[in-house]
């Protein structure tokens, strides 16, 4: 299977953008060479902007070129950009729905042995509340480069987040992406698989697992989290009627959160989740960190069983 | 270009002085210190220096405006509505339900906002980027940031001090409205940020100290900051906080205060 960083997709997506679109800027706070926006850089340097360490004064710089109709991308460590530029995001960014796209780099617990203060867990959380923000999460690169160019042409405020790792590459060229619409890459009738982000991975080979104990595991790939695709989450509830959710983030505040409200709200379903467990990470290895914090097809497939025995029958 | 005589704007700085105390009354809250310490700032801008057009508030070409202390909105309100933006009659309805004068700037909601602003300290950021897109869209607009002095606590504006002079960014000017005073009391006491124009000076930035309530120094120190290349501006303008209303004046509990009845009507006879 073809490993590739997820970044490399923004990566690749800045550069197709930085030819197509002369408005595009990038913008980055020292860590242009791990968010790949470098490679806009040496190709267009009279429309990158390096702010230093200094994330803040970023992402407000960013809003300004936004009222000056540019489309600025804002590239930093998810953890610096979610986190120590909140308020610039909400009050600066949000509140007057400027056209600024963020890229949040090194998610997840995956990044690895840079350890627990580096590993941003918290992007769904932080960003999902805010009004006037679509937030995504993509499987793998292709989808990322596919995402960013999608955030190109959205109006309004985009967040990405993307990983470090060299994570399997399971979407195709040639398949369709559209914010908010999720696609749903199995199908299934015993109860749904909902997963963001390059842990989607983990989803699809629980399910092969499943399928050998006799139980037919729908997968949906929800990379847009914000708007939610609550139609596809409601017509898995009534055809499968029982949720596994599967996320390297916070499971408090997060995807499966996020699908528990819209079930609440239309169709309640049990719903099991899989994510960090109210806990900050630590140093390791991403595979080693993956089993300590239960973050693989095994504790998927325990869930699903589980939240089959909650099934109303 | 030619200014407008000072004897033509001192009766509008009084005009918004009125404007300032009549709604921060209306509305029963609001912050009219700091907001009659910027009134030759913004009178002077608004009038003599922007290049603006209130019929067409989204023009391209157009000088832009930040309020990075957005609390100080009632002086910016009033100088739109006295420079046509819309009808002084509209002033009255600050902070109140369904109003176009949000309690702090809201861009989507009233034409002729630059920004929206409220969160203090990232104005000067926004003004940079404004800048860097309007160098790179070959346009000449030039971007005016006003900042408190207190609001010179918040570590950003120190990060956007250094990106401005970074990129060489000679189409700002931050004006920083120096009345000494914030919530909690004396700027000196509360948090230092003595000596101003030393820092601005040593993180590479043209300054022009002036006093503030001098019409024609804020006509001039505006035109020597257009004519300043290679770094941005900074004018550092002494202020009195609640600038000519007498028992408003040097009082940190005028910062966020609206006057009552009887303090609006004795206001209004000094602002005669």
């Amino acid at each position: 299977m073809l490993m590739k960083p997820t970044r490399d997709g923004y990566g690749e997506a800045l550069l197709i953008l930085g030819k197509e679109n002369p408005d595009v800027l990038v913008l980055d706070a020292d860590l242009a060479k791990s968010t790949r926006a470098d490679w806009f850089w040496k190709e267009y340097p009279e429309r990158f902007f390096d702010m230093g360490i200094s994330e803040q004064d970023m992402l407000a710089t960013a809003a300004g070129m936004a009222l000056g109709g540019k489309i600025p991308f804002a590239s930093t460590y998810g953890v610096f950009v979610a986190g120590r530029a909140w308020d610039q995001i909400r009050t600066t960014i949000c509140y007057a729905n400027l056209n600024v796209k963020m890229g949040g780099a090194h998610g997840g617990i995956s990044v690895g042995p840079d350890g627990g203060t580096h590993q941003s867990l918290e992007e769904i959380a932080l960003m999902r509340v805010l009004p006037n923000m679509t937030l995504i999460l993509p499987c793998d690169a292709i989808e990322t480069r596919k995402a960013t160019l999608a955030a190109a042409e959205t109006n309004g405020p985009v967040y990405l987040r993307f990983a470090r790792e060299a994570t399997p590459v399971v979407t195709t060229e040639d398949a369709p992406f559209e914010v908010g619409k999720a696609i749903t890459m199995r199908q299934g009738s015993d109860l749904t698989i909902i997963a963001a982000g390059p842990v989607l991975y983990e989803a699809l080979l629980a399910t092969e697992a499943l399928s050998q104990k006799g139980i037919s595991a729908r997968v949906v790939n929800m990379h847009t989290i914000k708007p939610l695709d609550e139609a596809t989450i409601i017509a898995a509830a009534e055809q499968t009627g029982a949720f596994v959710t599967v996320e390297e983030h916070q499971v408090y505040c997060g995807l499966g959160g996020a699908v528990a409200e819209c079930l609440g709200k239309h169709f309640p379903a049990p719903v099991e989740m899989v994510g960090i467990m109210d806990t900050f990470g630590e140093s390791g290895t991403p595979e080693e960190l993956a089993v300590k914090y239960g973050l693989t097809s095994k504790e998927i497939i325990a869930a699903a069983e589980k939240v089959l025995r909650r099934k109303r029958k | 270009m030619t200014h407008i005589p000072t004897k033509l704007l001192a009766p509008i700085c009084k005009t918004v002085r009125r404007d300032i105390v009549e709604m921060t009354h209306a509305a029963g809250s609001g912050h009219p210190g700091g907001s009659l310490s910027a009134v030759e700032l913004m009178v002077a801008l608004y009038f003599d220096t922007l290049r603006h057009n209130p019929e067409d508030p989204k023009w391209d070409d157009r000088d832009r405006f930040i309020l990075s202390k957005g609390h100080a909105c009632p002086v910016l309100y009033s100088v739109l509505a006295r420079t046509g933006y819309f009808s002084p009659d509209e002033l009255v309805t600050l902070r109140k339900l369904g109003s176009r004068l949000q309690g702090h700037p809201d861009m989507l909601s009233l034409p002729g906002l630059d920004s929206s602003s409220g969160s203090l300290g990232q104005g000067l950021s926004v003004a940079n980027g404004l800048a860097i897109a309007g160098r790179l869209n070959k346009k000449d607009y030039r971007v005016y940031c006003l900042l408190g002095d207190g609001e010179l606590q918040e570590g950003q504006v120190w990060e956007a001090i250094m990106s401005a002079a970074h990129y060489k960014l000679d189409n700002v000017c931050a004006m920083v409205d120096y009345n000494n005073l914030q919530i909690d009391g004396c700027c000196e006491d509360v948090m230092g940020i003595a000596p101003l124009a030393d820092k601005w000076r040593a993180f590479n930035w043209h300054v022009i100290e002036i006093d503030g309530h001098d019409l024609s120094q804020v006509s001039a120190a505006y035109a020597e900051a257009a004519t300043t290349t290679g770094k941005p501006s900074v004018i550092i303008a002494r202020t009195v906080k609640g600038k000519g209303v007498s028992f408003m004046e040097n009082v940190a509990g005028w910062h966020g205060t609206a006057p009552n009845k009887v303090q609006l009507a004795a206001a209004l006879a000094e602002l005669q």
